[in-house]
């Protein structure tokens, strides 16, 4: 029973990772159904900025708590930039091209983010400060669950209850939801498409820049690379649960952590992968839209 | 008109060059020979030297791995004939170019044959040795390789004249299992391996090894996926099945990561691992988490005093770096060398038994050869991080 807690938490934490980085895939898709391959590099970016941040200040000298506050925000408002002028760039110019061009314009943005911090930083793996503090009151229970883990949980359920919060219920957030369901009337009845687009590229960018943070302490390791393979993971955690939808995506992301993680734990793990792709083709066959996907009609 | 007065300007070019080219041989042979007759007067007893053939690539693209085998056997030669020789015979190189290919060996091997080769040092790659190997056996020629490191060559038992001075490519298992085995006392193994062609190859040697030990058990075999954000199910399942010790084939990036989560989940159980972890890069990424790791890598000989000697009288020689496996080839002349001074002979049984008794002092270090043909102290040694620093484990 133990092992299978074990499992459990470990695929929580997976998922919970996963959804960090899911959110701002589905948000994006959201609004203008565009695959942000880049997302993942946004995400490696903000783990970056924020490790250079804490070296600095715990050079000077500067307290735990203050160096994960001030090192976090530093990164969501870097990555948020970041994301704001990859839209810029590389996606608005193409808004009115098939949508194949802007998805080809997306990769090449990856790859020149990955060689930017390969070149402007290093190939080597570097270590990663843990900037999350061990829990006094956790200590019973560390070695099932770790205090890095318990903030990870929390963290994604605090950020995914505010995005649905800001999408339901503010003002951008219905501009967002009217510019998702159809851009030209939206535009006709006038908002601002363009600033909703930028802001939902900011929030994107600023969610994965909070996963990169804690995702690198949990990991305690960091190189260019890393935005690929979990940008990937993501990304089908966020087609499982039904691209566009905020609490699909956390669910997806979910489910692809616990898939992987019992399969390890009780088969094994040669095939994780595999296995875990074989569950999102079984799940898309029986729900095309994802767990909890609305299928669009096809507008004619 | 002036174009034909051009043809036949070229024409005349080739042909002087062509002659000259065949005057040259002429004269250098005769040189040759007369240098050889005028010696073989000198000496009242003519003893016929012995010939030490060296193939391996020496052109293509493969060259840069033969050639400084060709140099390392010059070096020792040349340094050899200047004391008198062995018992009084001089060595003669024999180079012959195998171009690293099986096919192409095979030829190579039956002209060293045929010219009367009585050892050969080479072939330099596995596949281009094992072709020719078959046909130093029925000649009954030992061959001795500096850098084939194909396990089945000496383990199959199919090549009693084959000798190396490198460790095979199972080496490093062989090591792991007897260390955690041996030293560590401990039975009930996890072996892991993160799917790549190394780090799987490795795993699957120390498991076969494993399973052979009596009293032993590989309590998991699994491969991880690479690059994958963390490995706690991995770590779970390694704590659940009771394991004493956990041998990792694979790169540090993986290591690192399964190691720290384990130590972060109390598990104190040792952690052998392969020179892919033995790295700084591994040591600075885990940090404290590394403490205590342990990791296969190659011997240490940069304080072998021979092997110093060795490289500085390349350096004098050739003025450049020595390249791949020279220290490996400089050793095997060395050995090959002393089996025929200390048994007296140039015929194959002595040669063999020799070498499988006598030590010798190489720039590896003081080495002899099993009886499948390894030679015995070379290859790696066990290092544990201790202090942030990999150390040697004796």
């Amino acid at each position: 029973m133990e092992y299978f807690l074990e499992l459990f938490l470990g695929g929580l934490t997976r998922g919970s990772i996963y959804a960090l980085i899911a959110l701002g895939y589905t948000m994006v898709y959201g609004i203008i159904q565009l695959i942000n391959f880049a997302h993942g590099e946004i995400y490696m970016i903000g783990a970056f900025t924020a490790l250079i941040v804490s070296g600095v200040l715990s050079m000077m000298g500067w307290p735990t708590l203050a160096i994960l506050v001030i090192a976090a925000f530093v990164a969501v408002v870097y990555s948020a930039a970041y994301g704001y002028t990859v839209e810029k760039i590389a996606y608005k110019p193409l808004r009115q091209a098939p949508r194949l061009s802007a998805l080809i314009s997306a990769i090449g943005m990856s790859l020149f983010l990955q060689n930017y911090v390969l070149l402007a930083q290093t190939s080597d793996f570097l270590p990663y400060p843990g900037l999350i503090p061990d829990f006094q009151w956790l200590k019973p229970w560390e070695h099932v669950v770790r205090s890095t883990e318990v903030v990870i949980y929390l963290t994604t359920t605090t950020v995914m209850v505010l995005l649905t919060i800001l999408i339901k219920f503010t003002k951008i957030g219905k501009a967002m939801r009217a510019t998702a369901q159809d851009r030209a009337m939206a535009m006709l009845v006038g908002v601002d498409v363009n600033r909703v687009i930028s802001m939902t590229f900011i929030v994107g960018s600023a969610t994965a820049a909070i996963g990169g943070v804690l995702i690198a302490s949990h990991i305690g390791q960091i190189n260019f690379y890393i935005g690929f393979i979990a940008g990937i993971k993501a990304f089908v955690a966020a087609v499982l649960g039904g691209i566009g939808s905020i609490p699909g995506a956390v669910l997806g992301s979910l489910v692809l952590g616990w898939t992987e993680s019992f399969f390890t734990g009780y088969i094994s793990s040669d095939y994780e992968d595999v296995f875990a792709f074989i569950f999102l083709v079984l799940i898309l066959i029986f729900r095309p839209a994802g767990i909890l996907g609305r299928s669009e009609s096809q507008k004619v | 008109m002036a174009k034909r007065i051009f043809h036949d300007s070229i024409i005349k070019a080739i042909l002087i060059v062509a002659t000259l080219a065949v005057v040259g041989i002429f004269v250098t042979a005769c040189g040759q020979g007369e240098q050889q007759t005028a010696d073989q007067a000198t000496q009242a007893k003519a003893l016929a030297p012995i010939k030490l053939a060296v193939v391996g690539p020496h052109s293509g693209d493969l060259a840069s791995y033969g050639i400084p085998t060709i140099k390392a056997a010059e070096l020792v030669v040349e340094r050899r004939n200047a004391l008198n020789g062995v018992n009084g015979r001089k060595i003669e190189l024999l180079v012959q170019d195998d171009v690293c290919k099986p096919e192409v060996a095979t030829n190579t091997a039956t002209k060293v044959v045929g010219d009367g080769a009585h050892i050969v040092l080479g072939h330099i790659c596995s596949g281009a040795t094992k072709a020719a190997l078959g046909i130093y056996k029925d000649s009954k020629l030992v061959a001795m390789s500096p850098s084939a490191t194909n396990p089945g060559l000496t383990q199959s038992g199919d090549y009693p004249n084959f000798f190396r001075t490198i460790a095979s490519d199972d080496a490093q298992a062989r090591l792991q299992v007897d260390f955690a085995l041996n030293s560590l006392k401990v039975s009930n193994i996890v072996v892991l391996h993160d799917k790549g062609d190394y780090g799987k190859g490795l795993a699957e040697f120390a498991k076969s090894f494993l399973e052979k030990e009596s009293g032993a058990k590989v309590a998991l075999y699994e491969g991880i996926t690479p690059g994958a954000v963390d490995y706690s199910a991995v770590v779970q399942k390694i704590k659940n099945s009771g394991a004493d010790a956990v041998i990792f084939g694979g790169y540090h990036p993986e290591a690192s990561k399964i190691v720290t989560q384990m130590r972060k989940k109390a598990m104190k159980i040792p952690f052998i691992s392969d020179d892919g972890v033995k790295d700084e890069t591994f040591i600075k990424v885990a940090g404290k988490y590394a403490e205590g790791v342990y990791a296969t890598g190659p011997q240490d000989t940069s304080k072998n005093p021979l092997n110093i000697e060795a490289l500085e009288a390349h350096r004098k020689k050739y003025n450049e770096d020595p390249g791949a496996f020279f220290p490996n080839a400089y050793a095997a002349c060395l050995a090959l060398i002393n089996a025929i001074e200390k048994s007296g002979s140039t015929e194959y049984d002595n040669i063999v038994k020799a070498l499988q008794n006598e030590w010798v002092a190489t720039p590896l270090g003081i080495i002899k050869f099993d009886n499948r043909g390894d030679a015995i102290g070379v290859g790696f040694s066990m290092y544990q991080v201790r202090n942030g620093v990999y150390v040697e484990v004796n």
